[in-house]
């Protein structure tokens, strides 16, 4: 081993910064996260702290250097510590989650209105899409869904970690992420095209189509295995879609 | 932070080579895949599975004398958060029909399939319902969904191949037999995965398919998963009860044997609760907090193995615990981003791993243990690694070719997660490639399961990452999302037919925990490490030194 490659979340002591977590200070390592100063300052996460990675969406933050009148966001695990920056977390906002039968919905405006009638409440202020740390046109998918277009807010919602912070900060008190959620539902289930080719192997495995061959696998040596392992053909990387292998005795 | 300058430098030798690399892969030329004797000698020497110290035998409980992590070992090896005389087992806060521990995918699977099945659920999760590796997944989930080219077939001889030919065979049958139709169910869902405009689901491949059968939702399939499940569940609030911040802390049996329930610790009040449960799914995760031989994660702040413990507690096998998996490309560039996953589909989508002189040296799809062993040998023996400017060592992933094959925008179009998270530290991944590394990204093993998801106690089922033999000795990309979403479902609906159709009251009892505790005593362990583990720790050691009223040990006080 050798090589430097390991080591846990510890950080290396370096040059040390001043930042305020809910407003009392600390001096922690400059290169470090927000997440990670506050470990080094002490902290154990119990809430406020899930993936690490800056996708599910737990450690929504809000701050502020004491100059600025500016109110800035970021994800607690992703944003780098700068001086005298006046540190919240927003781990929980409350928020409306409406319960629906997806089933009995239609991807329509109306369906939209009626779950979250608050909607048509924006007021186009823009302070969703500036509080949106993963970058989002939040105000601009809220205009897709009053327009009803429910592929658009799909689709320019994707990256949603749900983490509240576009809610927390609404002045018409919507649920955005909640409505974007359930746009990008209709839209995978009514919208986009249906995967056929799935419905086509699931009945051929439910005709049992493939039995016997996966039985004989499971019979099979763990020599013979390891030869029919060898030899199978590896479809091309640049193979287009219509590729089909030479061997067709076992599809 | 951007590429140092003197990374630049070293980046310029990788667009020297990249042109005729480029010209390589169109023409169908890769770089020679090893074979399957080669595998396993690159592995015993470089694999971290096999070095000195990399495991030791478990010295207590029903698999006495298995060698595994010692991380792992430590914790199974340890006491119970809990005195079992100090428990009112007579004092009930929870009823249900079936209790699911752990709100990942494989729990939140399980729980819709048991509403379904008519069962009344109580989902508990030690942190928000969602708060779980299946969010993190990014690459794809492995389906045979194409059969004009793939059958369940080869599917099944990749899972084994990528095991090394060790995975317990039904177990893989099922995998691989139920892949097409757990999508369908997601489609159903309103899952959003990537297609063509005639509806055909985008395919790639993974480190050791042998068909493009890696199905995604841009990179952040699991995320696309696990909110889809989570609506979904909370959609059926009715049926099913979500317990936040409440992890499971011991199973509870009855007289007989059988699953009586489970005691869960709030984080907050600190309060036991009592839950009596007709049945249970154990769906409670990997282990990657444990930074096995110090290796940094790629797993979330609750992957710390619980569920084994209370599982192996209450007398439930363990396998395949003897094989740890490296992701390849865990991101040493730079210093914030250490250990955060870059998923393989960079590399299924044509992405060359280049050492410092911007050479190929193993080719970018093999099995992720092999890839692993290979990237770190190197970085070692051969000595051609990059050093990052904290001390570590990496090799390159060459993003940029993908924009060469693939288009111009691709990166952006099909990695959307990465391009953003790279573009904060001042990175365009479009143009220059990432410096990669291996890292701890899953629990291979855990508790044994027969392909219905039962373990040996009956009324408690496995699903998930908390369980082995599915994947063997080492998992396949793509695999881990099928896992959760088959087992998952099958682990759900059986949990929910048992408590109606077989569970039989009984007295409850916590004495499992009272042999575990006789048997380190006459094993001669003296220990004060308890477990579960709950939460990891990061917090500065110098701090901790002052920390003169609390014990520290997760959250115990």
């Amino acid at each position: 081993m050798g090589a430097g490659k390991k080591k846990k979340e510890t950080p290396n002591q370096s040059e040390l910064i001043p930042i305020f977590v809910l407003g009392k200070k600390y001096d922690v390592p400059v290169s470090l996260t927000i997440q990670k100063a506050m470990e080094y300052a002490g902290y154990q996460w119990i809430r406020g702290c899930g993936c690490r990675g800056g996708i599910c969406g737990a450690c929504g933050t809000v701050y502020r250097f004491p100059d600025s009148y500016k109110i800035e966001v970021g994800l607690a695990c992703q944003t780098v510590v700068q001086p005298n920056m006046y540190i919240t977390q927003i781990p929980f906002f409350p928020a409306i989650k409406k319960t629906y039968d997806l089933e009995t919905l239609t991807p329509t405006l109306e369906a939209l209105v009626k779950l979250y009638p608050e909607t048509l409440r924006c007021l186009q202020c823009n302070v969703c899409t500036k509080s949106c740390p993963m970058d989002i046109q939040v105000m601009d998918y809220m205009a897709a869904a009053m327009r009803g277009d429910i592929a658009r807010v799909a689709e320019l919602s994707f990256d949603c970690v749900m983490c509240g912070l576009c809610a927390s900060r609404c002045p018409a008190e919507i649920c955005q992420y909640n409505v974007a959620i359930l746009a990008r539902r209709l839209y995978g289930k009514f919208i986009a095209p249906r995967a056929e080719h799935l419905r086509a192997a699931v009945k051929q495995i439910e005709e049992g189509h493939y039995d016997s061959m996966i039985e004989n696998l499971i019979k099979a040596s763990e020599d013979e295995l390891k030869r029919l392992y060898t030899k199978r053909e590896i479809e091309p990387e640049e193979a287009d879609e219509m590729w089909t292998p030479k061997d067709t005795s076992c599809l | 932070m951007p590429y140092t300058e003197e990374l630049k430098q070293l980046i310029k030798r990788v667009e020297a080579t990249r042109m005729a690399r480029v010209e390589r892969k169109r023409r169908g030329e890769e770089y020679p895949l090893l074979s399957l004797e080669e595998r396993q000698e690159r592995l015993r020497k470089y694999h971290p599975d096999f070095i000195e110290g990399a495991r030791r035998e478990i010295r207590v409980g029903p698999n006495k004398g298995y060698a595994i992590s010692p991380e792992i070992a430590d914790l199974l090896e340890a006491r119970s958060r809990i005195d079992p005389d100090k428990v009112d087992l007579s004092r009930i806060d929870y009823e249900t029909e079936v209790l699911i521990l752990g709100g990942g995918g494989a729990g939140t699977a399980a729980a819709l399939l048991a509403q379904e099945h008519g069962a009344k659920v109580i989902l508990a999760t030690k942190l928000r319902h969602g708060d779980a590796n299946t969010m993190m997944a990014e690459g794809g989930i492995q389906a045979a969904s194409k059969g004009t080219k793939d059958s369940p077939y080869f599917h099944y001889l990749d899972v084994m191949g990528g095991g090394h030919f060790r995975n317990v065979p039904e177990l893989a049958r099922t995998l691989v037999m139920d892949a097409p139709k757990v999508l369908a169910w997601l489609e159903d869902l309103g899952c959003m995965f990537s297609k063509a405009e005639d509806g055909r689901l985008k395919s790639l491949h993974g480190g050791g398919t042998c068909r493009r059968r890696m199905h995604y939702a841009a990179d952040i399939t699991g995320t696309e998963i696990m909110r889809t499940l989570r609506d979904e569940g909370k959609n059926r609030a009715g049926d099913i009860t979500v317990l936040e911040f409440v992890p499971a802390v011991e199973l509870i049996l009855t007289e007989r044997g059988h699953c009586g329930g489970a005691l869960l610790y709030n984080l907050e009040t600190e309060e036991y609760l009592l839950v009596k449960a007709r049945a249970i799914v154990m769906a409670t995760g990997g282990s990657g907090r444990l930074h096995i031989q110090d290796f940094m994660t790629t797993n979330h702040y609750g992957a710390t193995g619980d569920g084994l413990v209370l599982g192996y507690r209450a007398g439930v096998k363990v396998s395949f615990l003897h094989t740890v998996q490296y992701h390849p490309t865990g991101a040493v560039f730079p210093e914030q981003a250490e250990g955060l996953l870059i998923t393989e589909k960079f590399r299924g989508a044509g992405a060359n791993i280049l050492n410092i002189d911007g050479e190929q040296f193993v080719n970018e799809r093999e099995p992720r243990d092999v890839e692993s062993a290979s990237f770190i040998r190197e970085c070692t023996e051969v000595g051609k690694g990059i050093s990052t400017p904290s001390g570590k060592m990496g090799v390159w992933l060459d993003s940029p070719m993908i924009e060469i094959l693939k288009g111009p925008g691709t990166v952006q179009k099909e990695f959307p997660g990465k391009s953003i998270l790279f573009k904060r530290y001042g990175i365009d991944i479009s143009r220059e490639p990432m410096l990669v590394y291996p890292t701890l990204h899953y629990q291979n093993g855990g508790l044994e399961i027969t392909a219905e998801c039962e373990t040996t106690i009956p009324g408690l089922y496995a699903a998930g990452e908390v369980s082995g033999g599915v994947h063997g000795e080492n998992r396949l990309m793509g695999n881990s999302l099928l896992d959760i979403a088959v087992f998952g479902r099958i682990a759900g609906k059986n949990a929910a037919v048992y408590a109606r159709e077989k569970a039989q009251d009984g007295k409850l009892t916590l004495d499992h925990v009272r042999d575990h505790h006789k048997a380190l005593e006459a094993a001669g362990i003296q220990t004060d490490l308890i477990s579960p583990m709950l939460l990891p720790d990061y917090s500065n050691p110098e701090v901790r030194k002052k920390q003169l009223t609390t014990r520290f040990q997760g959250t115990l006080r």
